[in-house]
């Protein structure tokens, strides 16, 4: 029988080839298996501390599953009221110019209770990140119908499928805050593959380094599974998004600068 | 020389908070407190003090906008008048949870609805009492003159750090718009960051080496641990009513009778006091500067001297509970007010508690 390795030889120096950035905390993530907000949180945590910023960032949690995401981010936050963190987020930057701010929305935050604030935080062209996280549903209040929920998709509130003769369309916010010119850079990504990670990673390590610029708000939106909501298992909710997610919400840039 | 200008109420909070160290404002139009921002904008604030003042979208944004500054432990404010109060009440709430100090000032207007751009004091209930949801109370500060509207700019910044709390100014349209001469005090500095750093220790400046991070949250989801917040909360609220109680007395020594009114109110009434020597009755006013705590003991002291007390107010009847809550029935208490933006006048009142407490019955007060 050959040999198994036992726990510390595996993790001999020289196997490391990955270790989880030190800007994570030790708190268990409080997001569903096979969910993409740890994921995201990664990406954005990691980018920070290769940047060497964590003394230099204020971040901003939202109400949704992200409720709680100051729980493992390794840095200073404040948590806002739900829809408010771009407000939140203006007030910080206008006070901190100096400083790296972001906010952490999902499509209920972002897209229904703040559209005010998300529009004019980025038509003020505010110098900050907005990282975006799009998985069509409120997640956290259960799976309910969210302004990115896609037409007949069947949510909590919207049993028999979202009707959009009396549900309204799915909000494409995102294309429509490109259009504004106060937005710098604006991307959309996934996290479902690690080809995609990359890609994402990529989106935000520029969100990050274009805030130095003060050339205006920068915004990568995260189109994210979310297996519990839809009732799915991880993989067969990362298959539905590549089906049906991904045409109504094209991956790729959207605004870069010129 | 002192420095002694003619400034409308809302001139003279904003020439305040500029002079008090204030970091940012963030604000948005509406009757009868636009000056406030006018007048900011108007001083470019950011090249005399380096004080930032934004226009937002909204109330709404504005009081978030005040929620991220005073976060970062920077002195930050926001005006509005009743509509645009009602519309921040969110956010207050999540400062009340959050323990962040800000400085607030609603500058009154009858509703409820649109009502009118007239002063009144209807708002006393959604300003002492609540307003938002949860267990959480403002200092609540009532000035009676333009002087004190700016007096209060630096009390009110003072007392929101000394107890991490919201202090409101509670202010009215008559108050707001008409000109006082004001003295002004010595500009004081801002805070620079290092300061802010040194003095507000769970102030998001960024995570260095040397702390934990901070984080600024009204969440805990654990109930026992809520409920500790929150007696933690009320224990800062009862030190507050022990300590920071502001009134003042008016021809109280000798007086049979008492006006009890802040504000507007407050400014006729003295008038009233006058009247009321000239006719030889010997009445008092008790003017409460802070609503929030609520000089209940003073209150409860008069009660045994005086045989009635008139609670005049712009309103329906609020600050009057209050009254009667101080006294605890030892004498009879009456309100007296007029609604909608109507200001009573000094005969009005003085007539009002002639009927109620010295003459017989069928009396109608006349109005103007």
């Amino acid at each position: 029988m050959s040999h198994i390795p036992t726990r510390d030889e595996v993790i001999e120096p020289e196997n490391l080839v990955y270790s989880r950035t030190c800007l994570l905390t030790d708190n268990a993530l409080s997001y569903c298996p096979g969910c993409g907000h740890g994921t995201a949180h990664r990406l954005i945590m990691e980018v920070i501390e290769e940047m060497n910023l964590q003394s230099e960032t204020i971040g901003v949690a939202p109400v949704g599953c992200s409720v709680l995401a100051y729980d493992f981010m390794n840095i200073d936050m404040q948590q806002a009221a739900h829809g408010r963190a771009p407000a939140v987020a203006t007030g910080i930057k206008r006070l901190h110019p100096e400083k790296f701010v972001f906010t952490y929305q999902g499509d209920g935050d972002l897209a229904a209770i703040g559209t005010g604030e998300t529009i004019h935080v980025c038509n003020r062209g505010e110098n900050i990140a907005v990282f975006f996280v799009n998985n069509g549903i409120y997640g956290m209040t259960g799976g309910q119908m969210a302004p990115t929920t896609l037409p007949n998709m069947k949510t909590a509130t919207s049993p028999f499928g979202r009707d959009t003769e009396t549900m309204g369309h799915p909000l494409k916010i995102t294309e429509l805050i490109a259009n504004l010119p106060g937005t710098y850079f604006v991307s959309r990504q996934s996290v479902h593959t690690p080809a995609n990670v990359r890609k994402a990673k990529k989106a935000i390590e520029k969100a990050i380094q274009y805030q130095k610029l003060n050339k205006g708000l920068c915004f990568v939106e995260i189109v994210s599974n979310c297996n519990s909501g839809w009732k799915m298992t991880p993989l067969e909710s990362n298959k539905w998004m590549e089906e049906n997610m991904f045409p109504f919400y094209p991956l790729g840039d959207i605004k870069v600068p010129k | 020389m002192k420095d002694i200008r003619l400034m409308k109420g809302n001139e003279a909070i904003a020439e305040g908070v500029i002079r008090a160290g204030c970091d940012g404002y963030f604000g948005y139009p509406i009757t009868p407190q636009s000056e406030v921002l006018e007048y900011l904008m108007a001083n470019k604030t950011k090249e005399r003090t380096g004080m930032i003042v934004l226009q937002a979208e909204s109330e709404i944004a504005s009081i978030h906008m005040v929620y991220g500054g005073a976060g970062c432990g920077k002195r930050v404010m926001t005006s509005s008048s009743s509509p645009g109060i009602s519309l921040m009440q969110e956010g207050i709430s999540f400062m009340a949870g959050t323990e962040l100090p800000c400085l607030l000032l609603n500058v009154v207007r009858g509703g409820p609805g649109l009502g009118t751009i007239q002063p009144s004091q209807s708002d006393y209930f959604q300003t002492v009492k609540g307003g938002g949801h949860g267990d959480y109370k403002l200092i609540v500060l009532a000035p009676a003159s333009v002087q004190e509207m700016y007096d209060f700019a630096k009390l009110g910044f003072e007392l929101a750090f000394k107890h991490r709390i919201q202090v409101m100014v509670l202010s009215d349209g008559a108050i707001g718009q008409m000109m006082e001469k004001v003295e002004l005090d010595e500009q004081m500095p801002r805070l620079t960051n290092d300061e802010i750093k040194a003095k507000y220790p769970w102030a998001t400046t960024g995570k260095t080496p040397d702390r934990e991070r901070n984080i600024i949250t009204s969440l805990d989801l654990n109930p026992v641990k809520q409920e500790i917040i929150n007696i933690n909360l009320q224990k800062k609220y009862k030190h507050i009513q022990e300590t920071e109680v502001r009134f003042e007395r008016i021809m109280c020594d000798d007086a049979e009778y008492l006006f009890v009114a802040y504000g507007s109110s407050a400014r006729i009434c003295q008038k009233a006091v006058l009247l009321g020597r000239e006719r030889g009755i010997k009445v008092g006013l008790l003017r409460p500067i802070t609503l929030f705590p609520y000089p209940s003991e003073e209150l409860a002291k008069l009660a045994k001297q005086v045989k009635g007390m008139l609670s005049v107010e712009m309103s329906a009847g609020q600050m009057v509970e209050d009254v009667r809550l101080s006294v605890n029935g030892a004498v009879p208490v009456e309100h007296y007010g007029r609604l909608g933006g109507i200001m009573p006048a000094p005969d009005e009142v003085l007539n009002v508690l002639e009927q109620n407490f010295i003459k017989e019955k069928n009396y109608e007060p006349h109005t103007h």
